[in-house]
């Protein structure tokens, strides 16, 4: 058994998995520290759900190496179950168990001491105690995402692994889910998760975008962003939907998006963005040259992905 | 932190808890699994009837005379006999009888050709093995007849006074055993116990694995450190609990609609019933492991559910079928289950008679376990 020699609750390089020839996830590593929140972004497909799933043993990792927990990722993953915690992206728990037997269930099969205490607390805790006969499946999105994460602690795992936790739920659930993160994460608890949101991304002590199974960005917000060396411009003004075709195939303009009722102008070379658009720095458009926003900075790194790997 | 052992008996019995509630809740798959068997039981009221040839006999011979060997041959030559095997004692021939070796045994006492020459009407003595009426009525029939023409051709000339008519010169007893009044349902409502547990079991189980992998339960079983033995074992054992439900709903059946006697023990009987149920319980649980959903599941349950009714001497009495097709028969369970659960109700077997119908269900069990715990993924691949 190894020690935690490293301190990295995860330090794992070149992972790689192959389904049907296509590399889903291709020489990604990544590093977490303990007690950190470290966001996992990327759009749809981008291989964010296959690299988790290697972490935790569901899949067999056809390339890399590393550990988790301390534990060598590919042969010790029996170990590595008994430590993790593992949020699936789709509701997993079993809908014909109502609440506690679902969590009867999950200590069981951790083999918990005192199993009836830690269950009645964790019920508690949740605050379903008046509900906990209720059917697991008849649970709104909210409630169902906090049973899972309930059933994900149960065993004390040192770190967990969320899989878009928050798609499907509303602003306040999420808003107390969060905070319930930040709290679990000050007691000492890594997180990995899994988010389209922005403002989850923003929450998180670093992150790393993935895109095409490939590692494009990580660090903390602050450097993801200044990474990308980007260059942008915001716009007010009327009728942007025209200018925003007009710009659109301009020299240096990578993208112009629409941010409420502002237009985001961005590009990776400043000099020659400033070109293409000084014929329209004019009234009645209003031009601020701006930090960029994570957004920016993804819908940067993707369009620049799709160039390098679509075909 | 010590690693996973190899099989908790916790973990077993969360999965065992587990299967339970879900089989609970389940009140159609629940209710069909009552309702299967009596309906069955309805549809299965009759019999089907064919002509099966070739028939195992054991001859029984205390006589050297020529005549026996002209009844003998006669009686070969009508293709419903065919002799495997001489026994020397009436033991031995109750024995290959209540095995289900020989359907029939022959027994030509001492003087037989001598008395017949003499005109003093000897017994010819042929027992039948009448468990399933459909495979024996032809040739029980067709013996007179037989007799009658061999002896015909044979008492000629000084021997022409013999009376050769039915029931003349020789005095032929049938002992249709185990089932004398050829009532179908004896041999039909014991066999369907097998079929509605065949049938049942394996698509029930079937479902299991599949289940899981349909709701994604399955990727949440498997980030948890479970053993593909603990998974396996734990979703079998809440059905084995339906299958002696469903046996229990039969044999009242038997005994108050139909009337089946239960000649032998009860306990042997449920004995052999675990076994058997075990066996399917295994197939199914296979099948989950390789069907890719429930619909698949499903499907590979008929695919093994219809030869079983079909090749195992339920549907068509089994030595009416040709080699290849018994050959195939003697693999399936349901085969040695329905000798098991005959010999039991029918013919009063005990442990001795059984075991040797039971160890194949058995190994057929272990073989096809092996199979899915091998097939189960312990990940998503």
């Amino acid at each position: 058994m190894n020690a935690m020699n490293n301190h990295l609750v995860i330090d794992v390089k070149d992972m790689t998995k192959q389904f049907g020839g296509r590399r889903v996830v291709d020489h990604i590593g990544l590093q977490v520290r303990p007690g950190e929140i470290y966001g996992f972004l990327g759009p749809n497909g981008s291989g964010k759900t296959t690299f988790i799933r290697m972490l935790c043993g569901l899949l067999k990792a056809d390339e890399g190496s590393g550990t988790c927990l301390g534990y060598d990722v590919i042969r010790d993953s029996e170990e590595i179950k008994l430590q993790v915690g593992y949020m699936t992206q789709r509701f997993s728990f079993w809908e014909d168990l109502s609440i506690a037997e679902n969590l009867d269930f999950v200590a069981r099969m951790y083999g918990i001491k005192k199993r009836r205490e830690v269950v009645s607390q964790s019920i508690e805790r949740l605050g379903l105690t008046g509900r906990q006969r209720q059917l697991a499946g008849q649970l709104s999105g909210g409630w169902k995402q906090r049973l899972a994460l309930a059933a994900c602690l149960i065993h004390n795992p040192k770190l967990l692994l969320l899989d878009e936790p928050t798609a499907g739920v509303d602003p306040k659930a999420r808003r107390d889910f969060w905070e319930q993160i930040h709290q679990l994460a000050a007691e000492g608890l890594t997180f990995l998760i899994t988010t389209h949101y922005m403002d989850e991304a923003e929450r998180c002590d670093r992150l790393a975008y993935i895109a095409y199974g490939r590692l494009l960005a990580n660090g903390t917000v602050a450097e993801v962003i200044d990474s990308a060396h980007l260059t942008t411009w915001s716009v007010k003004g009327p009728d942007l939907q025209k200018l925003t075709l007009e710009l659109r195939h301009k020299p240096g303009v990578q993208h112009a998006v629409a941010f409420g009722s502002m237009l985001h102008v961005s590009g990776g070379d400043a000099d020659e963005l400033e070109r293409s658009i000084a014929p329209y720095r004019k009234s009645p458009y209003e031009w601020t040259l701006i930090r960029p926003g994570l957004e920016d900075v993804f819908i940067h790194l993707m369009g620049q992905s799709q160039d390098n790997f679509a075909s | 932190m010590s690693s996973p052992s190899p099989f908790s008996v916790q973990r077993f019995i969360a999965i065992v808890v587990k299967e339970f509630i879900q089989m609970g809740r389940d009140r159609v798959t629940f209710g069909m699994m009552v309702g299967i068997p009596l309906i069955q039981l309805v549809l299965f009221g009759f019999a089907i009837n064919t002509d099966p040839k070739h028939l195992p006999v054991a001859v029984l011979m205390a006589d050297q005379g020529a005549q026996s060997r002209t009844l003998l041959e006669a009686m070969k030559n009508s293709r419903y006999f065919e002799f495997v095997r001489e026994v020397h004692s009436e033991a031995e021939a109750q024995e290959a009888l209540s095995q289900g070796a020989v359907q029939f045994v022959v027994n030509f006492p001492v003087n037989f050709s001598r008395d017949l020459l003499r005109g003093d009407r000897p017994v010819l003595l042929v027992e039948a093995d009448a468990t399933d009426p459909a495979s024996t009525s032809n040739a029980m029939g067709s013996l007179n007849k037989v007799l009658e023409q061999a002896l015909k051709h044979d008492l000629k000339g000084p021997l022409a006074f013999l009376d050769t008519s039915a029931g003349g010169a020789v005095d032929l007893r049938i002992h249709a055993r185990y089932n004398p009044e050829a009532i179908t349902q004896y041999n039909i409502v014991p066999g369907l116990m097998g079929v509605v547990l065949t049938m049942t079991m394996v698509m029930i189980t079937a479902l299991a694995i599949t289940r899981e992998r349909e709701r994604g339960t399955m990727e949440n079983l498997l980030s948890m450190p479970t053993r593909p033995f603990e998974v396996l074992l734990g979703k079998i054992i809440p059905y084995i609990l339906i299958g002696y439900i469903q046996v229990a709903l039969i044999l009242l059946a038997a005994h108050f609609l139909f009337q089946v006697p239960m000649m032998g023990d009860l306990g042997l009987l449920l004995l052999g019933v675990f076994v058997f149920i075990t066996a399917n319980l295994a197939m199914g649980i296979t099948f989950s492991t390789l069907a890719k959903n429930q619909l698949q599941a499903v499907q590979l349950s008929f695919f093994f559910f219809l030869p079983s009714l079909l090749l195992s001497g339920f549907m068509f009495p089994f030595r009416g079928m040709p080699v290849w097709a018994q050959t195939l028969g003697e693999v399936l369970p349901l085969t040695h289950f329905l000798r098991v659960v005959r010999g039991i109700m029918l013919k009063g077997n005990g442990l001795h008679e059984t075991m040797g119908h039971l160890w194949p269900v058995a190994l057929f069990a272990a073989v096809v376990l092996t199979i899915g715990v091998k097939r189960y993924r312990q990940t998503l691949d």
